[in-house]
């Protein structure tokens, strides 16, 4: 099975965020970058899929993004993906989730993949459509927040994740794109010898411009803030033991909950 | 401004967060110019339960193919209506599971692009949304031309103001009934199913302390079931840690665990992400300890502790049972 899993490269989980002088974004500075959580979990999948199908498998990783992005790249041919296709593109943000699905679109086409995989959402933007988008455009049936993959005779029988603790079994044939949700599986990390081999692996780049896929844009962003409260919180202040004795003693009165 | 409000059904029965929705769709426009939308193969009961609510007329989009939920089969029939209802300018969903399956690609269908969970709507009309896990907001503006696609998220949109109008004649039903070819539909999907028995019931807990991916490491999960055993209370998790194994899924608070409402609720380590907040902001008195002042949590949180954890937490437990002696 041919597996094209597209990725994304978001700020790490922890870092600071500060907005952009402009107002449009967040400031990139000094930023640290790691692979969105939910596409890890997809090439995990991908990764799983090649190994129980013998020889015969592939894992592809496409990523749109800036050159930063190529070291998160590399992070998943240390993983075991096979080789890659880097869009670069220094305006993602400046596209809507059907600009950005067009690159990535465009750049999988040609591979005529069995199966595209992805995360069902970015931690930065969370936008959640880009799977979806995708295989519309590939003209493609799909499924989303998928936690299990199996291969059947005409197709693939996936477990996708409802609400409040519901899944659901679906078929569909193949090629496909399925959108996946983490915790399905566990992540491997990348070994020594990974890391080694990744270097000599595969990193094609094309520039978005020679995708020739270009569009104008549905939706704007126009300005981000810091968002509003909706509770008046009180942080007790001190240490941790004067913290804690402030608190024991505000449920007591104050809440009246202990 | 003419707004489609798409309904969506579970179990016979228009969910919640639909009305939801409306309360965003009558922001958007006068009740008399928003046409609701029910859609499936029996969908005369769903119908009749919109028409009771303030909207100008309620469309039945029909076909037996419509019967159980996919995506080629709802978008296919909601294209055609929509295509048939011109101009519609704006559609508006809940921002559920099944709409995060399909309107990305009815939107794009159209060449459209869904502005998806969407907490407020101001002039303009602009729509806000989360990003970077909540911890900033962006506004967000639809520039092309043609209907413009918002799906808003549980719990933004309070649904009083949707009730029944008692008096007002029901808003006229008709049906539409789209072409759809059994052959344009892809996916086979089975029915739900739970992954395993429910043994504790959180949504009766009175006490809840609940940890996330602050704690690091399983090992480190004693010294919250120490705090949770000093204050009585149920111990649950945020998903990470249930995806992790550290605890059964069953504990896990939030969009795809509980709803939890207890009298307290103590956040230790967790960021307070949406998919976790719709499941426990409801709670009497929420109390959150994280590091970082910064935190979502924060923004739902009664009282705080700005601190590392692994001091507070048993500073507290020490704090907790010296006010019992
Ligand atoms: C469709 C969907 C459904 C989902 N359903 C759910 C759901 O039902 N429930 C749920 O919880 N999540 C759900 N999620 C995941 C959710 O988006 C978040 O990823 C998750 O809630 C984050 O968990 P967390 O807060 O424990 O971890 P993180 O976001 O990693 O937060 C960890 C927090 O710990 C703090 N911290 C770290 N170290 C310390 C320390 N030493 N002392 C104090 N604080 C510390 C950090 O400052 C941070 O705020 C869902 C996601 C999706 C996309």
């Amino acid at each position: 099975m041919k597996i094209i899993v597209a990725i994304k490269q978001v700020p790490e989980r922890d870092a600071q965020v500060r907005i952009a002088a402009n107002g449009k974004w967040i400031d990139e500075a000094d930023l640290q970058w790691a692979m969105n959580e939910p596409d890890a979990y997809a090439l995990e999948e991908a990764l799983l899929l090649k190994e129980s199908g013998g020889a015969c498998g592939e894992v592809i990783v496409v990523s749109a993004g800036p050159e930063r992005v190529g070291s998160t790249i590399r992070e998943a041919l240390a993983k075991g993906a096979d080789r890659a296709i880097q869009i670069l593109c220094d305006d993602l943000n400046g596209r809507d989730a059907l600009g950005v699905a067009r690159l990535l679109a465009a750049a999988i086409k040609p591979e005529n993949p069995d199966l595209v995989l992805t995360g069902l959402q970015s931690e930065d933007l969370g936008l959640g459509q880009t799977g979806v988008i995708v295989a519309e455009l590939l003209g493609l049936p799909h499924a989303t927040m998928i936690l299990h993959v199996e291969k059947t005779e005409s197709g693939l029988k996936v477990k996708r994740e409802l609400e409040e603790g519901w899944f659901q079994s679906i078929e569909l044939p193949t090629p496909a794109v399925l959108t996946v949700q983490s915790g399905g599986n566990k992540l491997r990390y990348a070994t020594l010898m990974g890391i080694k081999r990744a270097k000599t692996k595969d990193l094609r780049t094309v520039n978005a411009a020679e995708l020739g896929a270009e569009g104008t844009p549905a939706v704007v962003l126009d300005q981000i803030a810091a968002p509003k409260k909706q509770k008046s919180t009180q942080i007790l202040p001190g240490s941790a033991k004067e913290a804690a004795a402030a608190l024991v003693e505000k449920l007591k009165t104050e809440a009246r909950v202990l | 401004m003419s707004v489609l409000l798409v309904l969506e059904q579970s179990c016979g029965k228009t969910r919640r967060a639909s009305w939801e929705a409306l309360v965003a769709a009558l922001r958007l426009g006068p009740a008399e110019n928003i046409t609701a939308v029910v859609i499936g193969a029996q969908t005369e009961a769903l119908a009749a339960e919109a028409a009771a609510k303030p909207v100008g007329k309620v469309i039945r989009v029909e076909h037996p193919l419509l019967a159980q939920y996919t995506a080629d089969g709802f978008c296919a029939a909601l294209q055609q209506l929509i295509q048939n209802e011109s101009p519609t300018e704006v559609v508006v969903f809940s921002h559920t599971y099944q709409v995060r399956d399909y309107a990305p690609a009815l939107a794009c269908r159209m060449g459209q692009v869904l502005i998806g969970d969407v907490v407020a709507i101001e002039d303009g009309p602009k729509f806000v949304r989360q990003l970077m896990q909540g911890r900033l907001i962006g506004s967000y503006r639809h520039s092309g031309i043609g209907p413009c696609f918002v799906s808003v998220q549980a719990g933004a949109f309070r649904p009083d103001a949707t009730d029944t109008r008692p008096g007002a004649a029901p808003a006229p039903i008709t049906t539409f009934t789209p072409t759809i070819d059994a052959a344009q539909i892809r996916t086979k999907p089975g029915e739900p199913f739970r992954a395993s028995e429910q043994t504790v019931d959180l949504g009766s807990a009175q006490r809840i302390v609940s940890v996330g991916r602050g704690i690091k490491e399983a090992a480190n999960l004693s010294i919250v079931q120490e705090l949770a055993t000093a204050l009585g209370a149920e111990l649950a998790a945020s998903r990470p840690i249930c995806d992790n194994g550290w605890l059964p899924m069953e504990r896990q608070v939030g969009s795809s665990g509980q709803t939890v409402a207890p009298r307290l609720y103590l956040a230790v380590g967790i960021s307070g992400a949406i998919q976790h907040l719709v499941g426990m902001k409801g709670s009497q008195c929420i109390v959150a300890i994280n590091k970082d002042p910064d935190a979502p949590i924060f923004e739902v949180a009664d009282y705080g502790i700005v601190g590392d954890l692994f001091e507070v937490v048993p500073a507290l437990t020490e704090a907790l049972k010296a006010a019992k002696q």
